[in-house]
């Protein structure tokens, strides 16, 4: 393989200067052809990154210094208050519920999508006629803005036009004007709230699985069928096991995706009836924006750092084990 | 022999019992938009009607209604123009990053690149309070040029990855021919890898420009006026006026925003989960 110039030496470029030439005037480093292809790099990429660091890295900076002061909006002068904000959200009864909703918003939803992702890319995985079609009906809810697409849930959900009360109704499971109220009972708008978000993520993972599908040499299986094992046996020993790297790609992406939400409850149920449905990204908006106490709003919110964290570490060392293999 | 047979049909009907089955809960919500859009006023509200049937012919009341006199083509017109702009700033920001990082950045391109990636994660739920108030100190709050600067922060380091991905497949050896030639680095840059690249370039166009259609929580967050608005925003706040839910014309709203947009993501829909999956399939 014919690797330039500039590639070959600059494994030592990257831990030192180059060694001093024996005779002549020494060449700054910057001036060999390695040393101007670094400095063209660094320029090419210095953008970017610094683009990145002004709008993520310094605001989640500001984020953690907000939270021990007590800034607000329209405020000129703020405060060091220490624990002060953490002490008072950890009271507020609406913070508790909302730190439980959001792990019960997270860990029943990705139950759902996984089972149901993994169901439907086994299904999905063999050509067939109209697949092309049927993979853009399902992808619909993904690509659809989401804020639109809950739109379409609330009308769904409509405390009188509903046409799931219509068919239940139609069905006699229930009288005329008895039917639930399913974003006003704090139960059934819980649920309601998982479900919009399990139908807007279902179609990310099974996409993903699908493609970790392809990568999975189908005559395993296949064997595994001629020597009489039954659907059952080859799933659970055989398909999923398999999948299980992708599944968990899919997983994690979705536990960001989900954890850190808020469109689909400030759409549905804007987090009530009486904080049923708050979740901490909601809460924090409420909080830090609507009420313009930033202060706390960025308390609240810097509880979803440790999930995320584990989440990044995750993703490193999975990122990290690819590379080796 | 027959028990195979029977296994094979068996199979292929649970197999479209479960496509069909998620395909109608999947989109449902869309059809329930496209019905809803065309039926009269009286037909929606009349709880004895049969919902899925036209029980009242079709009208065009709640098209008219939603281009005539609602803001909604100036929030269409808002989001395209923030989505070319912000497109522009993510291929200017992210093309030479993601080529410095693949080429000319040695063993550091691969972390930096995880690195640049990694910030994807970071949510905008995380961010938005102190980002209000830099908006507000940059004086861009209740404008669309909010949107426009702080966009690029999570369109940019999906699109480094994804076009450094692109760039790892290009043969080396192209570029080296060209500086063999004359070319400078910068120069093979520019004149032989962005037009050999163009489907990668165009891949993170479809996609940056769908991320901007869906943003939700920083539109939200920084413009309040109707004028202003972005479509994923202007839809839910301002078709709703007081309680009254103009149910004809926001279904319209939504499935009118959202078809193109499908159809435009399904056809690089390959490219974009090869972004998430990297390193996990191969």
């Amino acid at each position: 393989m014919a690797i330039g110039q500039s590639q070959a030496p600059t494994e030592t470029v990257g831990v030192m200067a180059p060694p001093p030439l024996a005779e002549g005037p020494r060449v700054p480093w910057r001036r060999t052809p390695e040393g101007r292809a670094r400095l063209l790099g660094i320029s090419m990429f210095a953008p970017a990154v610094l683009y990145i660091t002004a709008l993520i890295g310094l605001p989640l900076v500001l984020a953690f210094v907000y939270a021990f002061t007590d800034v607000k909006v329209g405020s000129a002068t703020s405060h060091w208050v220490g624990l002060e904000n953490f002490r008072s959200i950890l009271q507020s009864p609406s913070f508790r519920q909302a730190l439980l909703n959001s792990f019960i918003f997270t860990i029943v939803s990705q139950v759902l999508v996984i089972v149901g992702s993994t169901t439907l890319s086994l299904a999905l995985k063999d050509k067939f006629h109209g697949r092309g079609f049927v993979r853009f009906l399902i992808l619909l809810p993904w690509v659809a803005p989401i804020s639109l697409g809950a739109i379409g849930w609330k009308w769904i959900l409509d405390s009188l036009y509903s046409v799931i009360n219509w068919v239940l109704v139609a069905l006699h499971f229930y009288k005329p004007y008895s039917a639930p109220m399913w974003l006003g009972e704090p139960v059934l708008a819980m649920a309601s709230v998982i479900l919009v978000h399990t139908w807007r993520l279902l179609p990310f993972s099974t996409v993903i699985l699908l493609a970790g599908l392809t990568a999975i040499p189908k005559d395993i299986p296949e064997a595994a069928e001629v020597d009489g094992a039954g659907f059952w046996r080859i799933l659970f020993q055989i398909n999923i096991p398999m999948m299980l790297p992708i599944i968990n790609v899919a997983v994690l992406f979705g536990i960001i995706f989900t954890f850190t939400d808020m469109t689909v409850v400030y759409i549905l149920t804007a987090g009530g009836p009486f904080d049923s449905t708050q979740v901490l990204p909601s809460l924090a908006f409420f909080t830090g924006i609507l009420a313009g106490d930033l202060s706390q709003g960025a308390a609240i919110s810097l509880f979803l750092v440790p999930i995320l964290v584990v989440v990044a570490y995750l993703m490193l060392r999975m990122a990290h084990r690819a590379e080796i293999t | 022999m027959q028990r195979g047979m029977l296994h094979t049909i068996g199979s292929h009907v649970a197999r479209w019992v479960v496509v069909i089955v998620f395909a109608v809960l999947l989109a449902f919500p869309f059809y329930w938009m496209l019905i809803t859009t065309f039926k009269k006023t009286a037909d929606l509200y009349t709880l004895e009607n049969n919902p899925f049937i036209f029980n009242l012919p079709p009208t065009l009341e709640h098209l008219r209604l939603l281009f005539g006199q609602t803001a909604y083509l100036r929030w269409v017109a808002n989001t395209a123009l923030v989505g070319v702009i912000v497109v522009t700033i993510t291929l200017i920001l992210a093309l030479p990053a993601a080529y410095a990082l693949t080429r000319l950045t040695g063993r550091w391109g691969q972390p930096i690149g995880i690195g640049i990636f990694l910030t994807y994660l970071v949510p905008p739920t995380l961010l938005f309070i102190p980002l209000s108030r830099v908006v507000a100190l940059l004086n861009l709050q209740d404008t669309i040029w909010s949107v426009v600067v702080v966009y690029p922060s999570f369109t940019v380091p999906f699109s480094v990855w994804l076009l450094m991905g692109f760039f790892k497949s290009i043969p080396r050896e192209l570029e080296d021919a060209a500086m063999v030639d004359g070319l400078s680095r910068l120069g093979a840059f520019i004149k032989l890898v962005v037009p050999i690249s163009l489907s990668g370039i165009l891949t993170v166009v479809i996609f940056t420009f769908t991320l901007v259609t869906q943003e939700f929580v920083y539109a939200l967050t920084f413009i309040s006026p109707e004028s202003q608005q972005m479509l994923g925003v202007g839809v839910p706040t301002f078709l709703v006026r007081g309680d009254v839910y103009y149910w004809g014309s926001l279904m319209a709203a939504c499935l009118i925003a959202s078809v193109p947009i499908a159809i435009l993501y399904n056809l690089f829909l390959d490219r974009f989960i090869a972004g998430f999956t990297v390193g996990a399939v191969k």
